[in-house]
């Protein structure tokens, strides 16, 4: 389809502007500050752009179109009512720097979801400042250093661990913190190595980062092991709580003994991924992380008035604009307070959906750890591969023909082939079964007509698109120079007679 | 007992743990050790049904004080544009609100290609070669820009101007600990910065980062700051706001290495501080150093054009500890809120709307002068929708006189600079009309010293 560029006719425009006919006209800008060329913005009207977009997406996939099990990102329904909350004008057009009598409302809700998840995480303080998982990450180590520079130990302990199993983010996150990357293994029941681990912790050591249940969607049985190898060397503990939508209401972070945790909004607590974002990554820590947390707080003052307190000495200092970000705030809230107490069920159907579907396929595919499940698993196409030439790739783009979103592939990087099935709570087993039933259907056809599935997707607005060529030869704008009159597309034939009136 | 966004029925259980081959919900969890169970319920209060949710939700909402029950000047880097319905409308389709990053392409054409068009968007406002898929906010691209510009030059420092937005200056020092950088400001002199003691500032910096229009509202000697920056070797970073690029020049037509800025004034609602969309883009040679999703174009097997995530090798999925950058989720449903306000606009409006707020700002800033005797702070300063006053007595206590008679005047530039306790920051977007301009105008008259 065109884009949007193409379909641009100067002088058309959406827009109509309110004009002030009686005020001075604007002081004259400086000759060199002022646009020499206008920007080619789109010039089409209001109809046309509403169509473009909307055909942009029927071209598109959502929770609001099918099953989308995509393992490590908890696509769960996410209700309408809390985009009609964050919309409301009291929250949409409130200003971030509004007194704070003014902005009391706003005030209590953040204090009120704090409360929450110290709760859910089983931890003392919580900063909602974060706008995603990964820059919950990196504040927590900023955090770690805050805490071992006011000890005196901020030269001597320079390493973090983390298992093979983790998401790319952790790596990434500790290389931005100043840190240096300690890797542990992963041993054969899917946890991690404890021998290998005992070796690599000392005084050197400022924390261990873990997912648990970790990103092959097992729960780690020697957890309380691990917390006593990494307390007892007077290290800390940092959970990455991309999974926590297992455990609600099961086994805190805190009980684990986790001193910090990152929560994913946009995943345990419904916040609808956009595409790409936003999310929100607010941290929860243990009483003795309090003081380094970012500024400001929010605190409920004696008398009960919510305020902004910047007065914390030791803070690490801001890690992105004003409180957070709000509206993700909203609809987490309203989440949390339709669950209540039950989102221990939540957390229970989570899993219970993961098992029914890995009992399910776990002969048709290679199973890497034969254990129950938490949330989700980790199969892989190794045999299909071998057998039939058919990747996990080619089973993702098969599963599109059946209406599925494809799981995650590739990764956790030490299953071979991987495909991270999630399906959340959300989901009547019919759906679970029509999903096994693709996935058994599609190992068949990988021995039978393997052509089907290499050739796969047949019925998307596109087939296989090259990845390599976009890489090697990168077009990330559109090319105006190229396209100097955008050429017409065909118009589209019709293929068959009317059949109404 | 059902939940409304639950659907297994009590057979449907039974059956499938059956097929599971366990006797109860509870043996799914037996790997996890005793000691770390809560063993209690948790201590949130009862479920709400969704009439009730949106009852006490709502009731929050209405005790703040928001640009619909306040006449308000507020702006210091949030600003009351008018958002169309469209932008609404759009993102409200579920296909594109529910969808995950778009990791498998051929079920995400629809982003994908918005993103496209976001990026070339961006591009052709900075005048830039390259825009990533967006950052969190104007915040933290200050941030990854510093983090770009520490690994293209291999110098420890950077330099921010002090009339750099606050805020954007707190989270750089805040992540500079992690990247093993030293921060260094430099001063404004009546408003806006001295390219010359920059250049000295700047000597064996990484980059150099200043706002323009800066955040007293004042307009930079941007093409100077650049030439000073590029002299003394570090990369010139430009914190711009899209809805000025109508009216003023592209960073990169005046040697910007990097353009950045908060995306909101352009599409989003202030909404309390987020979600919004920070925008982030750079000359060509920068583009395998970008933090973040890129898309590009490419084709399919049937030679059909499309589009995916590309350059990913940068990336922290890929790259691990060697990443560009740790960002994963970011702001795509806003930048996608972005580009359509910006369609919306189109060049005229965007043009327009750039030269209405200038001439409102202008009235403001000449009618509390004349009418209220409140002079500007920078008299000498061209401003664009924001400049800075003097109210004759402490700003705080200004606002708040002037909140008792529905009027928010503006932001207090005392809470962020010392010496400017007296300083009023008034911001002035295509939303105030000019009755409502006399309104404040006479109220600042009134509780002006």
């Amino acid at each position: 389809m065109k884009l949007i560029f193409e379909k641009s006719q100067a002088g058309r425009r959406a827009s109509a502007l309110p004009r002030y006919e009686h005020l001075p006209g604007p002081s004259e800008l400086p000759e060199d500050l002022r646009r020499a060329e206008p920007p080619r913005l789109p010039e089409v009207p209001e109809f046309e752009l509403v169509r473009h977009f909307t055909e942009l997406s029927t071209r598109n996939f959502g929770v609001d179109t099918g099953f989308y099990p995509l393992g490590s990102c908890t696509m769960k329904y996410n209700p309408r009512i809390n985009e009609r909350l964050a919309a409301l004008p009291g929250f949409a057009r409130l200003h971030p720097l509004q007194e704070e009598d003014g902005a009391q409302g706003a005030l209590e809700l953040m204090w009120r979801l704090q409360e929450i998840l110290a709760e859910v995480t089983g931890l003392d303080a919580v900063s909602l400042q974060p706008a995603a998982g990964s820059q919950g990450e990196l504040t927590g180590l900023l955090l770690v250093r805050a805490y071992f520079a006011a000890r005196g130990e901020g030269d001597q302990r320079r390493k973090v661990v983390i298992p093979d199993t983790a998401h790319g983010t952790n790596p990434a996150s500790v290389t931005m913190a100043g840190y240096e990357l300690t890797p542990v293994r992963t041993d054969a029941r899917g946890n991690i190595d404890v021998e290998d681990l005992r070796g690599k912790v000392d005084e050197h050591t400022a924390a261990l980062m873990l997912t648990n249940p970790s990103t092959v969607g097992l729960f780690d049985e020697n957890i309380d092991e691990i917390q006593r190898i990494f307390h007892g060397a007077g290290a800390l503990m940092y959970y990455d709580g991309a999974n926590l939508n297992a455990v609600c209401g099961i086994s805190r972070p805190g009980d684990m003994g986790f001193d910090i945790v990152h929560i994913n909004l946009h995943k345990t607590f419904s916040q609808p991924h956009g595409g790409g974002g936003p999310g929100g990554g607010p941290i929860a820590v243990r009483e003795i992380l309090e003081p380094f947390l970012p500024v400001p707080a929010v605190v409920r003052r004696e008398g009960g008035d919510f305020g902004l307190d910047y007065d914390r000495p030791q803070t690490i200092g801001k890690v992105r604009g004003f409180t957070g970000p709000f509206g993700v705030f909203v609809r987490s809230y309203a989440y949390i307070r339709m669950w209540g107490p039950r989102l221990r069920e939540m957390s229970e159907v989570a899993v219970l959906n993961a098992n029914y579907v890995l009992a399910r396929l776990k002969d048709a595919y290679d199973l890497p750890f034969d254990r129950l499940c938490m949330h989700e698993f980790v199969v892989s196409a190794r045999s299909l591969k071998k057998q039939h030439g058919c990747t996990a790739l080619d089973v993702a783009k098969r599963l599109m023909d059946y209406g599925f979103h494809p799981p995650t592939i590739y990764f956790p990087l030490i299953v071979p082939e991987a495909l991270m099935v999630e399906p959340t709570e959300t989901e009547a087993k019919e759906t679970l079964d029509a999903f096994c039933d693709a996935m058994l259907a599609i190992a068949r056809e990988a021995a039978d007509e393997p052509e089907l599935l290499k050739e796969a997707p047949h019925h998307r607005p596109v087939q296989r698109l090259d990845e390599v060529r976009a890489a090697k030869q990168p077009v990330v704008r559109y090319g105006f120079e190229e396209h100097p009159q955008a050429e017409a597309e065909p118009a589209p034939t019709a293929t068959k007679a009317p059949t109404g009136v | 007992m059902t939940h409304p966004f639950l659907a297994l029925t009590e057979s449907d259980r039974e059956e499938m743990l059956g097929t599971i081959g366990v006797g109860s919900v509870e043996d799914l969890f037996r790997d996890l050790p005793e000691a770390v169970r809560l063993g209690r319920e948790l201590e949130l209060e009862p479920a709400l049904s969704e009439q009730e949710v949106f009852a006490h939700v709502a009731a929050l909402a209405g005790r703040n004080a928001d640009a619909s029950t306040e006449l308000s000047f507020l702006g210091a880097g949030m600003y009351d544009h008018y958002v169309p319905a469209v932008v609404d409308t759009i993102l409200q389709r579920g296909e594109l609100l529910t969808a995950y990053t778009p990791y498998q392409p051929e079920m995400s054409q629809g982003v994908l290609q918005a993103i496209f068009e976001y990026q070339t968007a961006v591009c052709e406002l900075t005048g830039m070669d390259v825009s990533n898929a967006s950052g969190y906010d104007g915040t933290s691209v200050a941030a990854d820009a510093c983090y770009v510009a520490k690994h293209a030059t291999g110098r420890d420092k950077v330099v921010v101007t002090e009339a750099t937005n606050p805020q954007v200056r707190q989270v750089v020092k805040t992540f500079a600990a992690g990247f093993g950088l030293e921060v260094v400001e430099v001063p404004h002199r009546n408003g806006v910065t001295d390219p010359d003691e920059l250049e000295q500032v700047a000597a064996d910096a990484a980059a150099v980062i200043f706002q323009q229009p800066n955040f007293f509202g004042c307009l930079e000697p941007a093409p100077d700051i650049c030439a000073a920056a590029a002299e003394a070797g570090a990369l010139p970073v430009a914190h711009v706001d899209l809805l000025s690029l109508g009216v003023l020049e592209a960073p990169g037509r005046y040697g910007a290495a990097l353009a950045i800025g908060e995306g909101q004034a352009a599409g989003n609602f202030p909404s309390f501080g987020g979600p919004h969309y920070g925008f982030l883009a750079a000359r060509q040679e920068f583009i395998r150093r970008m933090p973040g999703r890129i898309v590009g174009e490419t084709v399919d097997t049937a030679g059909e054009r499309g589009y995916v995530l590309t350059l990913q090798t940068r990336e922290q999925h890929i790259r691990r500890e060697k990443a560009t950058s740790n960002i994963t989720t970011n702001q795509t449903l806003l930048a996608l809120g972005g580009l359509v306000y910006l369609t919306w606009l189109g060049p005229q409006g965007l043009r327009e709307l750039g030269e209405t707020c200038l001439s409102l700002a202008a009235y403001a800033k000449k009618r509390l002068e004349e009418r209220a005797g409140l002079g500007p702070a920078f008299a000498e300063q061209t401003t664009f929708k924001e400049f800075a006053v003097r109210v004759g007595r402490n700003a705080r206590e200004v606002v708040a006189a002037a909140r008792e008679q529905g009027v928010h005047p503006g932001y207090a530039l005392g809470r962020d600079y010392e010496g400017m306790d007296d300083v009023l920051l008034v911001a002035v977007t295509e939303r105030r009309t000019p009755e409502e301009i006399d309104r404040l105008v006479d109220v600042l008259a009134e509780v002006g010293g």
